[in-house]
């Protein structure tokens, strides 16, 4: 299943690390607007985790990976979750 | 039962209920059971979707890095609910703490949570509205219609009013190499949110990118042809603008119609609540079963002289959320204020926008990083000499300072020497905001008064 993800970008700092880390994903659109997908396919999952884990200000969250605080249990239960 | 034993079997074993299943309700459910609540949790959306994302649908989806029916948010916690998705609440009663759905059901609630948020306003000629090719665009289907059509190559888009919503459409056209029209009542774009200082940078974004701005008038009508598509929008200075399709960003409506006659303090305006999160009723008196969170919201913000503030931003859905779903399940002494400072986003024409605070509440302005000329700039807004709001175009790092300032009611005009020493960063000008008693469809807050008991004691249904 893809993953879902979401970035804050109120937090966001358009540092840019994520677009070099996961560039399928995350691309810099002028000097500091990030543009994402929010679908991303299951094999970029390594990549978004490290995008996830580089974000210097913990502004991305997506299912299944920690990126701010207790995010234990996304990803395994968003299937089931659904109705 | 006493307080502290009620809330043990409220978390143990209470029922929840939550309307609204977007941003705002999807959060607020992530937290009642990430602090322990054990109880039943029914989601209600009339969506027929699992919560997404809208932001992404006037920004990466139009730009082509997303697809319209793939902005499902991400979860932060597995929330173990009963999800009534497709179905819309249509009462409330207060009393026997039910609320009846479209399909007859009714779902008996310990505590309730109000996530309704808001809809866009329809073009208001109801036979113009439905002709093809005039959209709006707040939902996953208004996106889905919207992209299709722009990816069919249309002779023109022409877009009715430029607040956020309409510029970033008319960016996205731009990008596409699609021509554009905007029509805006205000002098230019994004004043009502931002005033006509930074109104006019905006302005020349737009025609530096192509785009056929138009301030100071109004749409008067849109015609279509024979078959009911489309082709033309009339504006109030006698021009014809030919078009294909035509996007209505007018701005957006509380949904509360539902709440009619169910005595909370719910309107047009949408539902009054405490710093709390807890709906007031419509006589001023603060319940304590049913909270609200997100764009439905007007709350009092103590920063901003306990104003009610509505804020149709983003984190201020996700922030309410949070303190409504702690209280919601907290015996007062443990309940928290929600005194999140409003702030907002935005990206159009390759330039990231961000504000801080409640602009619209600012009387003056002062640059005090870098440049209105090179559209890369801190703008400082002062009310009563104090810092109320700040604004950046591609500046975002500087905000985070002018938040703090603003939580300290640090003084304006700005007194320490500004990094960037350019004329116009010296001294303030007037923030140039429009009239506030002229309906805009700009502004992202809306300044309502500033206690439930200004409203007068009659309910007024929704009607617009
Ligand atoms: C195109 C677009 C771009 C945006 N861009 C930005 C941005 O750049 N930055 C920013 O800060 N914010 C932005 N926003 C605003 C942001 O998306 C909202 O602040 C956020 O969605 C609010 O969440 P909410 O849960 O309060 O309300 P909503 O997302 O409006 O959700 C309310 C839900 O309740 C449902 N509902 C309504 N009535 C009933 C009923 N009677 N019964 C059952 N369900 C009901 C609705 O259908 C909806 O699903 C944007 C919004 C749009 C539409
Ligand atoms: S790494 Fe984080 S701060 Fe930097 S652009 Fe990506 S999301 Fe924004």
């Amino acid at each position: 299943m893809p993953m879902r993800l979401v970035v804050d970008l109120n937090k966001c700092q358009g540092y840019a690390q994520c677009a070099f880390l996961a560039p399928d994903v995350f691309t810099m659109h002028g000097e500091e607007t990030l543009v994402y997908s929010p679908w991303a396919d299951e094999e970029q999952r390594e990549k978004v985790a490290r995008a996830v884990a580089a974000c210097p200000v913990q502004a991305i969250t997506a299912d299944g990976l920690d990126g701010a605080g207790d995010r234990s249990t996304g990803a395994a239960q968003g299937a089931s979750d659904a109705r | 039962m006493p307080a502290e034993e009620f809330h043990e079997w409220l978390r143990r074993e209470g029922r929840i209920v939550v309307v609204g299943a977007s941003l705002a309700g999807l959060r607020a459910a992530e937290t009642l059971r990430a602090e322990g609540f054990a109880g039943s949790l029914t989601m209600i959306g009339d969506e027929p979707y699992q919560p997404y994302d809208r932001p992404p649908l006037s920004k990466a989806v139009l730009l082509g890095k997303a697809s319209p029916d793939h902005t499902e948010l991400p979860r932060r916690r597995d929330i173990d609910a009963t999800w009534r998705l497709g179905v819309a609440a249509t009462g409330l009663d207060l009393a026997a703490k039910r609320v009846r759905l479209a399909d007859g059901d009714e779902v008996p609630y310990d505590r309730l949570l109000i996530a309704t948020g808001v809809r866009a306003r329809p073009w208001p000629k109801e036979e113009e509205a439905q002709l093809d090719g005039v959209f709006v665009l707040r939902t996953r289907d208004d996106a889905v219609r919207l992209h299709r059509r722009l990816k069919a190559a249309p002779r023109r888009v022409f877009v009715i009013g430029a607040g956020f919503t309409g510029s970033e459409i008319a960016s996205a056209c731009r990008d596409q190499g699609i021509a554009v029209s905007v029509a805006e009542r205000a002098d230019g774009p994004l004043v009502g949110a931002l005033g006509g200082v930074i109104g006019a940078v905006a302005a020349e974004l737009h025609r530096d990118n192509g785009v056929d701005l138009r301030t100071g008038v109004m749409v008067t009508g849109l015609e279509g042809d024979s078959v009911g598509r489309v082709r033309a929008a009339h504006l109030s200075d006698g021009s014809v603008v030919e078009t294909d399709v035509v996007v209505v960003s007018l701005g957006a409506t509380r949904n509360t119609d539902w709440l009619t006659g169910s005595g909370l303090g719910a309107g047009p305006r949408g539902i009054a609540c405490d710093a709390g999160c807890r709906a007031f009723d419509f006589r001023g008196i603060v319940t304590d079963d049913v909270f609200v969170a997100g764009d439905v919201a007007r709350s009092p913000h103590p920063l901003f002289g306990y104003q009610f503030l509505s804020l149709e931003h983003w984190g201020n859905a996700v922030a309410q959320a949070e303190v409504a779903a702690h209280n919601m399940i907290s015996p007062s002494s443990d309940r928290r204020p929600h005194m999140w400072v409003p702030a907002f986003w935005s990206s159009q024409f390759g330039v990231n926008i961000k504000s801080i605070g409640v602009p619209s509440m600012g009387d003056e302005i002062m640059i005090t990083q870098g440049s209105l000329a090179e559209r890369r700039f801190v703008g400082v807004y002062g009310y009563q000499g104090r810092i109320i709001a700040a604004v950046s175009f591609d500046n975002t790092r500087w905000l985070e300072f002018y938040e703090r300032q603003i939580e300290m009611g640090a003084p304006f005009p700005v007194e320490y020497p500004t990094v960037d020493r350019r004329p116009e960063g010296r001294k303030p000008v007037p923030a140039d905001f429009p009239d506030p008693s002229l309906p805009t469809h700009g502004p992202t807050v809306t300044l309502s008064g500033y206690s439930p008991s200004d409203r007068r004691l009659v309910f007024t249904p929704a009607r617009h």
